[in-house]
């Protein structure tokens, strides 16, 4: 520990922000139908899933031994590199947390790998065909599968159970779904501390401090799991609130079937060696449970909305890290400058997430009105214009992109000197 | 590029299968607990299988419950 640099000591402090946001980001994952179904209260549920993500980050010990699956090529990779792709997932976590859009918080970290090592060594450091194989296809195939099981499973379910009364099961149906949420709880803390460990490590190796090939130290599993425990027990309820009453209305039967296709769809998927973003799954898992119903609905405007912030999530994340590895070369003043963007960006989203909280005692109450207009404008603030990939390569025209995210989120601006 | 269709394929087909089947017996399991004496008839037997029936549901999703965390575990 004795040589961390600076640059690797803000490059593991970014990767533990990336690993608490994803937390709070995914939070909605395990627990958004559990909530609404009322099988467990806000609070209790967030506790039991914070505390199941710090077991799960201890449980697995085999090393993430690649953070982007052979997407991009990690033995030039610098820690440079690693910080401008963990800014460009960061504030597109942060951003969708602040529409209430479940995205898969790994793509958001690929996208960020893809933008910086293009913007760092060129498209040559990238490999496309494993994007489709690992990015595009699982992206699909994910909300297929899980919705899929979900709707036999609660089409089953509420054809069994056709003549009880309801309120005599429902407690079985929510002691149920509690079990099945844990499981994905668990399953999370394994996956996703994990690849925050990975990302350490990989910084760690890049910089010096540790020969290839080694495992995380513990300090670096334990940071990595209490950050994502934070993360989860913040909660990020604008996205539990989507997930849960958003996109359909569940009742205990289909909570159940939601979470159980959830919980079967991840650890079938990481087990047989196909890999399926959990976040997919699981909105996949609530939208099939939500038709499993008679007369049940899936609110398509919201999964609309939902599909296309899975399909930004790579550009955006990419584009904001290309620019920001782009800043970050310049050398150390533009490290410094990407800190404080990514600080003023941050704090600029979390001003304007005050204007409408939404929180564990309000996160049930569904009030659609407002959502179209800060959507519209966030998803039109995030979309790269078509010639953004290349623009990025020359520094004026990256003067321009980064003040036009700035516009997207006004408070940027003054708090960025403030924040100097 | 080459897309492991048979890796998706079995993801597909475990994932429904384990989905529904565990859906299912757990849904058997709560039915049969909720059957009350007073609706069974008076007979013991006919509250008594169901609710044996029932744990024996709740066992096996249970199994499956620890044959998952055996997963996350290895």
């Amino acid at each position: 520990m004795e040589h961390i640099t600076l640059l690797l000591a803000i490059v593991i402090v970014t990767a533990l922000v990336f690993d608490f946001t994803n937390g709070f980001h995914d939070t909605a994952n395990a627990m958004a139908t559990t909530i609404s179904t009322g099988a467990m209260k806000p609070k209790a549920a967030v506790a039991m899933s914070a505390v199941l993500n710090l077991v799960g980050a201890f449980l697995s010990v085999e090393v993430a031994k690649t953070i982007s699956s052979g997407i991009v090529n990690e033995s030039g990779i610098t820690p440079e590199v690693i910080f401008a792709a963990l800014v460009g997932a960061i504030l597109w976590n942060l951003l969708t947390w602040l529409i209430g859009l479940p995205s898969s918080s790994s793509h958001a970290l690929m996208g960020g790998l893809i933008g910086a090592t293009i913007a760092s060594v060129g498209t040559s450091g990238v490999n496309g065909g494993t994007i489709v194989t690992k990015v595009l296809i699982p992206a699909i195939a994910a909300p297929l599968v899980a919705g899929l099981a979900a709707y036999l499973a609660s089409r089953l379910t509420y054809r069994i159970g056709r003549n009880t009364d309801p309120k005599s099961t429902a407690k079985g149906y929510r002691a149920g779904q509690i079990a099945s949420a844990g499981l994905v709880s668990l399953a999370h803390g394994t996956n996703d501390a994990q690849k925050t460990m990975g990302v350490i490590t990989l910084a760690l190796v890049a910089g010096g401090v540790l020969v290839p090939g080694s495992n995380p130290p513990m300090w670096v599993i334990a940071s990595a799991g209490i950050a994502i425990a934070l993360g989860t027990y913040l909660g990020g309820w604008r996205i539990i609130r989507t997930m849960g009453k958003g996109l359909t209305d569940l009742q205990p039967q289909q909570g159940f079937a939601a979470q159980t296709s959830a919980a079967s769809v991840i650890l079938a998927s990481s087990n047989l060696g196909f890999s399926l973003s959990t976040t997919h799954s699981c909105s996949g898992a609530v939208m099939g449970a939500g038709l499993g119903r008679k007369g049940g609905v899936v609110r398509w405007s919201t999964a609309t909305r939902m599909f296309v912030a899975w399909g930004l999530t790579l550009p955006a994340a990419g584009l904001v890290a290309a620019g920001s590895e782009y800043v970050t070369k310049q050398g150390d003043w533009g490290v410094a400058a990407v800190a404080v963007f990514l600080i003023a960006s941050s704090t600029a989203i979390w001003f304007i997430s005050r204007r409408q909280v939404v929180d564990h005692n309000n996160v049930n109450d569904v009030s659609d009105g407002d959502e179209p207009g800060v959507v519209t404008t966030a998803i039109a603030a995030v979309t790269p214009p078509p010639a953004g990939v290349s623009m990025s390569h020359s520094l004026d025209d990256l003067k321009t992109t980064i003040p036009a995210r700035n516009a997207a989120t006004p408070e940027a601006g003054p708090a960025s000197p403030a924040a100097v | 590029m080459k897309i492991d269709w048979v890796a998706l394929g079995s993801v597909f087909g475990v994932s429904l299968v384990a989905t529904v089947a565990l859906v299912g017996l757990f849904t058997l399991g709560i039915i049969g607990l909720s059957k009350q004496p007073s609706t069974a008839g008076g007979s013991t037997a006919s509250v008594t299988l169901p609710r044996v029936g029932a744990y024996a549901c709740f066992a096996l999703c249970l199994a499956a419950v620890s044959f998952g965390i055996y997963l996350i575990v290895t």
